[in-house]
């Protein structure tokens, strides 16, 4: 055998760093591994059985490797206007955005969230790409603009079903008269909560397709809350392997595999993220590059795979149409949720409609690989004027 | 019969110069979920430490190397439709191929099962 070390990513000469919950996770049987810098959980009970858990009840995920950011001062919102193509303007209070920070050329340097906290922005980018962006930001960001790094704040992800009932059980109360109540948010909403004297930032956001929040919570109370959402019955801790396959079947990108510096975000399929008003007036990294390609379409597309039998493409692995190279795939394993191998791969445009046929090269074999559209599990947000 | 390991956690059992080739317990352990087992072919010859078979997990594809050199005589085909098996036998039902020793002197090479329990120990 061999692989059977898991390092899965991130810095390998520098020691890792611990997490608040690092012990938290250890106690709980995880198996731990070095990613982005960082000791994390990679799982506890076993991918499968965590993946189809987060899809049927809640699962607790840590993601305090991710950084935590905050731009604030007089025209904060047009100065990330200059470096991302959202519309952050005209982002109302309590709403989330989803953009990215892009280099001159409209090469993709990160993916993230944005919030509209009322008196400052509140950034969620990458664990493996924070230091380069902050880094980035600092060298742009102008002097009159302040930018925060909430080291001492960890970050939960509750994702599933019966996310919701799970955090509606803690009793919080909004932070201020006139925030909107947990019930209120839904997705791409966020708000301050108090969990008693403990405050919490909680948005109605995810990476797994479901229904489900992301609370920064400050490192000292971590503990305390892992241990009363883990103690419902219907929450379980995840680890970062089903976060991975969970992201993977809801068809979201993962920075540094499917997104990278040479990925514009036409190519990506990420168009959504650049606003309508930002396409009219520009002014973003790359705007001439990108509005040519949104213009004339992509020469290659971020698309999904289905694949036939069991074995899994992987990152790398070669897609081919009647023996000619198409493609690449960027990440790619089985799916839990429909018991077969899916993929993300990168194709030429003339074999990117979804049914068309393509094959992937895996160790000298070609396996049948047909396109379809993505998500491949369907979303299941809680959106505006939808009740379940 | 008896059951010698390798470095690369992999078993073998060997009776009248056949063997029985699997992951170790520890091997499937580390592994996590296996979803696919890719296995040689039924009457080709291998070489002591080929890369003969593949295991994929949720996470990974890792190799499988032949322990000894030979023909493969039999697959399990078994885990077709249950690759899980190696999770759940991974010394038992969960063996993947059969190899024709060529030269079982080369089975001294390898650990035995108090030798691995220390390999493993002290990983």
């Amino acid at each position: 055998m061999s692989e059977i070390d898991e390092q899965l990513d991130g810095e390998a000469d520098a020691a890792p760093m611990l997490l608040p919950l690092d012990q938290w996770h250890r106690d709980r049987g995880a198996r731990m591994v070095e990613f982005a810098g960082y000791m994390m959980p990679v799982q506890y009970e076993g991918i499968i059985a965590e993946h189809l858990w987060t899809r049927e009840h809640a699962g607790l995920f840590d993601v305090s490797h991710m950084g935590q950011l905050v731009v604030s001062g007089q025209g904060a919102a047009e100065a990330l206007e200059t470096l991302l193509p959202g519309d952050i303007s005209a982002l109302k209070p309590g709403r989330v955005r989803y953009s990215l920070l892009l280099a001159e050329d409209g090469g993709i340097l990160d993916d993230l969230m944005v919030t509209n906290r009322g008196d400052e922005y509140y950034v969620v980018v990458n664990g493996a790409t924070k230091w380069d962006d902050i880094g980035h930001l600092r060298e742009y960001l102008p002097d009159d603009v302040t930018l925060n790094h909430l080291d001492e704040h960890a970050l939960l992800a509750l994702q599933g079903p019966e996310a919701a009932k799970a955090l509606g059980a803690l009793g919080l109360k909004p932070a201020f008269e006139g925030m909107p109540s947990l019930e209120d948010l839904t997705f791409m909403q966020a708000g301050p909560f108090m969990w008693g004297e403990r405050p919490l930032g909680i948005s109605r956001t995810g990476y797994t397709g479901e229904d489900g929040f992301e609370i920064s919570v400050r490192a000292e109370d971590v503990v305390a809350l892992a241990d009363a959402l883990t103690a419902m019955g219907e929450v379980m801790p995840i680890g970062l392997g089903a976060r991975d396959s969970l992201r993977l079947e809801a068809g979201l990108p993962l920075y540094g595999h499917d997104l990278t510096p040479e990925t514009d975000p036409v190519s990506a399929d990420l168009a959504f993220a650049i606003s309508k008003v930002r396409r009219e007036g520009g002014g973003f990294p790359g705007a001439e590059r990108i509005l040519d390609l949104l213009a004339d379409g992509p020469q290659r597309l971020r698309v999904g795979l289905a694949l036939e039998g069991r074995m899994a493409a992987r990152e790398g692995a070669k897609v081919m149409s009647e023996g000619g190279e198409v493609g690449v795939v960027t990440s790619g394993g089985f799916s839990p949720s429909l018991q077969h191998p899916i993929a993300m791969a990168y194709v030429d445009s003339a074999h990117a409609a979804p049914d068309t046929q393509l094959e992937v090269e895996m160790r000298g074999k070609l396996l049948s690989a047909r396109v379809v559209p993505m998500p491949f599990v369907p979303h299941r947000y809680h959106r505006r004027g939808v009740r379940p | 019969m008896s059951r010698h390991f390798t470095k690369d956690h992999e078993w073998i059992d060997v009776s009248e110069d056949v063997g029985t080739v699997g992951i170790t317990d520890y091997a499937q352990s580390q592994l996590g979920d296996i979803t696919f087992v890719e296995l040689p072919e039924v009457g080709s010859t291998v070489g002591k430490s080929d890369s003969v078979s593949v295991v994929d997990s949720v996470k990974a594809a890792s190799d499988v190397y032949t322990p000894v050199s030979g023909e493969v005589v039999a697959v399990n085909d078994a885990l077709a439709d249950e690759p899980e098996k190696v999770n759940t036998d991974a010394e038992g039902e969960g063996w993947l191929f059969r190899v024709s020793l060529s030269d079982p002197g080369e089975l001294d090479s390898l650990m035995d099962e108090a030798a691995y329990t220390t390999y493993i120990a002290g990983l």
